[in-house]
């Protein structure tokens, strides 16, 4: 029992934090319709970012963290403007094909400077951390990933439902030509999409990176598992994004748990082509409201 | 007529560079008033208003000849972010709420013009046009009836402070008691705020009775201009857009044709 609990926490933990890095993948795809092949990328930009600014620039952790999300930021923002700027109005397919080729250089952009080694984060989480409920421990890499990513999640929930700009945003999302015709700058909202989107992939990247270590080949394969995620919550749906990587976070532990820990990475594949056979749309997947 | 607020002259669009759907319209509004823009469909209403608003780049349109002048700026072929800023909001075709918003959520996208400043008392102002908007301020636009959709698109143009206010058919599809609701308010937002109004209407027997001015297309041109009151006096308008025959019963086709030959000479 005890053992069932433990991987249950630590498959909630990883689980929310593949929902949140798959919400970056759903905010784009809602605001623009791309689908961003470029996600596991740069989730591995923002591990290796934090990594050299952390272990290398010898800046203090917390600081680290912020500059990186910041830099992040910029560079999803940067991205828009110098590679789907132009390609607007052109056919979906070209934007999402340029999304592949943006992996495949962020890849080697990374190999170039990094290198293709594991590299390691210091220890730098307090042993305070380590929470003890009953008989089940979660380390301190774990109740900080929950940490982050309960905060996130009500962060962007107020944002969204709240600020005028996340409001604009899912206007955007919702009905393109009716923002148009309000004066909602729909280009700035697809640069803050991939801005945010980026920023998360990143804030994943870098405790990704402090739970597995940092690899470029293993962080991008990680990113890929989006896919699994947003299709199982429904490729429109926030809620649903976050809710699908708890669901595929705790396959994942349990499999590793109970199974057999090489199986881990299939068996969430496994369950997701029963859940499509049954809901096509995902679990969480918009109901197109059809009243007009 | 007035100060002219809205000029348009001798405007051309085509689409997709090969369609051409306005053949040299040319019209002018004037501050303040209400100017209906009546004619079947495809005559190019819709595209004029789009032509305005700067709508036409989505779909593949251009203005191609010709200018347009509000408040003494040229803004044709500009971007809706520019056009919009400078006070022409356009209300679509078939209402267009984002329906996955609540219905204050969908007023506050009207504020997108000028992001960060207080909305509160424009919120209160259209619940006052709109006391039906009130109780289903929370509801999702996706779940409202054809009537109340209406009435929230006019209110969340009307949270932009429009100086023009472009509506494209507000009667379409919705029952005729609420059609005269909708009309009373287009009518007392026009008073009331001195907003102009472009009036896109099937409807022309209510389009007229709440208009200044009107204009009759027909295949991408301006046929026919004139006051509200000569407009519903013309026998022309009265057979074609008001159904009413001036015998009572249908005319003859040599007389249907009197007027075709008419239309060639305008």
């Amino acid at each position: 029992m005890d053992f069932f609990l433990q991987l249950l926490v630590n498959g909630v933990c990883v689980g929310l934090l593949y929902g949140i890095s798959a919400m970056g993948f759903v905010m784009i795809f809602k605001a623009s319709s791309v689908l961003n092949f470029a996600h596991g990328e740069l989730l591995a930009m923002g591990a290796f970012f934090f990594l050299s600014l952390a272990t290398w620039g010898k800046i203090p952790v917390a600081a680290a963290f912020v500059l990186t999300l910041a830099g992040c930021f910029l560079l999803g923002f940067l991205i828009e403007k110098f590679f789907l700027r132009p390609l607007i109005g052109e056919k979906l397919i070209f934007v999402i094909m340029l999304t592949v080729g943006l992996a495949a250089m962020f890849k080697g952009l990374i190999l170039l400077v990094w290198g293709g080694n594991l590299h390691t984060y210091p220890e730098f989480l307090p042993a305070s951390l380590e929470l003890h409920l009953g008989s089940i421990t979660i380390v301190p890499v774990y109740s900080a990933t929950l940490v982050i990513s309960v905060a996130f999640l009500v962060l962007f929930g107020l944002f969204f439902k709240k600020s005028s700009q996340g409001i604009f945003m899912r206007s955007v999302a919702d009905n393109q030509k009716a923002a148009l015709s309000l004066g909602v700058h729909v280009r700035r909202v697809f640069a803050l999409s991939w801005a945010i989107a980026a920023m998360v992939a990143c804030m994943s990247g870098i405790v990704l990176g402090i739970i597995n270590g940092v690899n470029v080949h293993d962080l991008s394969a990680i990113g890929m598992k989006v896919f699994p995620v947003v299709i199982l919550g429904g490729l429109d749906s926030i809620g649903g994004a976050i809710i699908g990587g708890i669901i595929i976070g705790l396959l994942e532990t349990f499999t590793g748990g109970y199974l057999s820990p090489s199986l881990r990475d299939v068996v969430p594949y496994i369950a997701l082509v029963f859940i499509l056979m049954v809901k096509p749309y995902g679990l969480f997947g918009l109901v197109e409201i059809e009243r007009v | 007529m007035g100060e002219i607020l809205l000029q348009l002259n001798n405007i051309s669009v085509v689409y997709s560079n090969v369609i051409q759907v306005l053949k040299g319209v040319s019209l002018s509004v004037a501050r303040g008033h209400i100017v209906s823009l009546l004619g079947s469909n495809g005559a190019g209403k819709t595209t004029t208003l789009k032509a305005i608003s700067g709508l036409l780049k989505p779909e593949n349109g251009e203005v191609t000849d010709g200018d347009i002048i509000f408040n003494g700026v040229n803004i044709q072929n500009q971007a809706p972010e520019f056009i919009t800023r400078q006070g022409i909001i356009q209300v679509l075709e078939g209402r267009q709420p984002f329906k996955y918003l609540t219905i204050e959520e969908n007023l506050r996208v009207g504020t997108a013009t000028r992001p960060g400043k207080p909305y509160k008392e424009d919120l209160e102002m259209v619940y006052h046009y709109f006391p039906a908007l009130v109780k289903r301020k929370k509801a999702l636009a996706g779940y409202c009836s054809g009537g109340e959709l209406q009435m929230l698109v006019i209110g969340r143009a009307l949270m932009a402070h429009p100086q023009l206010l472009m509506l494209d058919e507000p009667s379409l599809g919705l029952a005729p008691l609420v059609v005269q609701e909708i009309f009373r308010i287009i009518k007392k937002i026009n008073e009331e705020h001195a907003t102009t109004i472009v009036l896109v209407e099937q409807n022309a027997n209510m389009a007229l009775q709440v208009a200044h001015y009107g204009y009759v297309m027909e295949n991408g041109k301006i046929v026919m201009e004139g006051t509200a009151q000569e407009l519903s006096d013309n026998p022309d308008v009265k057979e074609f857009y008001l159904g009413m025959a001036a015998s009572g019963i249908a005319k003859s086709y040599k007389d249907v044709k009197s007027y075709r030959r008419r239309k060639r000479w305008l």
